[in-house]
């Protein structure tokens, strides 16, 4: 590992010097530092800072501290009677012990698990800028089939910001520019010529809260995940949804996906088609290959498209039948 | 720095690059927690930080000076290690400390009622004592003794 100083925030408008990175749970940087992909010369410790509250917001919405635990976020009783979704996505993810340090701030910024990303030696145009992409022509079976571009083919590995775009939440960040308010369906960039940059996020500016508005049929939401084993490992892909059935017809959907591009993607798309229309299996599956017309998959991964056909199909079957419950 | 482990506090002259696996194991000769991968995939680091259950070798000891670390070596009679005993809970061993301290944090979580994906009515069911301890591998496959151990230590 390469050496660094360290020290300790004292405001979140800190800011950060050149060369500097916040250090959060540190579950991925600290691993990425290990990795020799990530070479801080600073780390600024923020965990110090008191952003770790779960607050109630008026009308029934939830503000989450950058700094909450995703153990804890995923047990508050709150999060699991109004967001289930949320809860189920951070149980999805990781293990016990890396819940209990990952934070919801780190875990919307941790980033992609590409194999090539991972491996310093190997080319990569966001590890290295202008080293080109093996994962193109190599090994990219986990990798995205949206919104990639001919310079990057990674995905956003975090199954808690699928919840969080399904839900429209947003992410307030704080910096020495100012106070600013993000959607999360806009924090994270796509590729483009630009993959080194993951978010919008300037240098130095620090998430310090996470925004639920209220969504009063999200009690009645819920995360699917497919993934190589029963438990602990990466996505390959996942559904986030939510559905609102009024008499036999979808009153209002969200729905996002995860594993499939750069940005948990949110099937704005999908969502659009489906309102105002019956909530039957047909109707799922035709709105998801709404959303799916625009995937371009690569050899390895065009099982995704009927993967998120059938997964998204299922989930929302199944909100469907709670809904005539 | 400072480190507070199974409550003594030591003083400590150490790059900022130490995790906090390689200063108990390498500077203070508290060999219990194993460094399997080094990449918090195996959980063989698994300690207890200020009571919850965490991978030593994902953090840095800098940053944790403030808190009481609890190892396998604090852990003296634990009902989860009478449990590992009497069920041979192990064969190798190598990753038993970290099985062990993941389970008691584990139970803890239990305790609370926090959920995890299995999503069982029964917390301590086959199924959830499985979802619960995914975080830690063990390459002798001694799963199937270690269930009834750790729900045994549960009173069960």
């Amino acid at each position: 590992m390469k050496t660094f100083a360290y020290r300790t925030a004292v405001t979140p408008a800190d800011g950060l010097e050149p060369g500097a990175v916040f250090l959060a749970g540190g579950t991925n940087l600290v691993d990425l530092m290990k990795l020799g992909v990530a070479t801080p010369d600073v780390l600024v410790d923020v965990n110090k800072l008191p952003l770790d509250e779960i607050a109630d917001l008026p009308g029934g919405g939830l503000r989450i501290g950058a700094g909450a635990r995703n153990s804890d976020v995923a047990a508050d009783p709150r999060v699991r009677r109004d967001f289930p979704v949320l809860s189920e996505a951070l149980l999805a993810g990781a293990s016990g012990q890396l819940r209990n340090v990952a934070t919801t701030g780190g875990n919307l910024l941790q980033r992609t698990r590409c194999r090539y990303f991972m491996d310093a030696s190997k080319p990569c145009n966001k590890h290295t800028p202008g080293s080109g992409c093996p994962a193109r022509d190599g090994d990219h079976r986990d990798l995205a089939i949206l919104g990639a571009s001919a310079s990057c083919v990674a995905t956003h590995p975090s199954d808690m910001a699928v919840a969080l775009a399904a839900l429209g939440a947003t992410v307030r960040v704080d910096g020495p520019a100012g106070r600013r308010v993000i959607p999360v369906t806009g924090l994270h960039r796509l590729p483009g010529d630009t993959p080194e940059r993951d978010t919008v996020l300037e240098h130095g500016e620090l998430i310090t809260a996470v925004e639920v508005p209220p969504l009063p049929f999200a009690h009645r939401s819920t995360y699917r995940k497919a993934r190589d084993r029963a438990s602990y490992a990466f996505a390959v892909g996942s559904v986030a949804a939510a559905l609102d059935v009024h008499d036999g017809v979808v009153r209002d959907v969200r729905l996002a996906w995860g594993a499939v591009a750069h940005r948990p993607w949110r099937a704005f798309a999908a969502e659009e088609r489906l309102r105002g229309r019956p909530a039957t299996r047909a109707e799922f599956t035709a709105a998801a290959d709404v959303e799916l017309a625009a995937a371009e998959p690569l050899r390895d991964n065009a099982y995704k498209i009927n993967l998120l056909r059938r997964m998204t199909t299922a989930v929302l079957e199944r909100l469907a039948e709670g809904a005539r419950r | 720095m400072r480190l507070t482990v199974n409550g003594t506090e030591h003083v400590l002259d150490l790059d900022p690059r130490t995790t906090l696996l390689d200063a108990l194991r390498e500077h203070l000769g508290l060999t219990g927690a194993k460094k399997g991968c080094d990449h918090g995939q195996c959980g063989a680091c698994t300690v207890l930080l200020d009571g919850r259950r965490v991978n030593s070798c994902l953090l840095l000891a800098i940053a944790h000076q403030d808190s009481h670390v609890t190892t396998i070596e604090g852990l003296d009679g634990h009902p989860v290690q009478r449990g590992f005993l009497e069920h041979d809970g192990f064969q190798c061993g190598y990753c038993t400390p970290g099985q062990i301290c993941s389970a008691v944090g584990m139970l803890d979580e239990v305790d609370r009622g926090w959920p995890s994906a299995a999503a069982d009515d029964d917390p301590l069911s086959d199924a959830e004592i499985r979802e619960r301890m995914s975080g830690n591998l063990c390459r002798c496959g001694a799963y199937p003794h270690m269930v009834p151990a750790i729900r045994q230590a549960a009173g069960r």
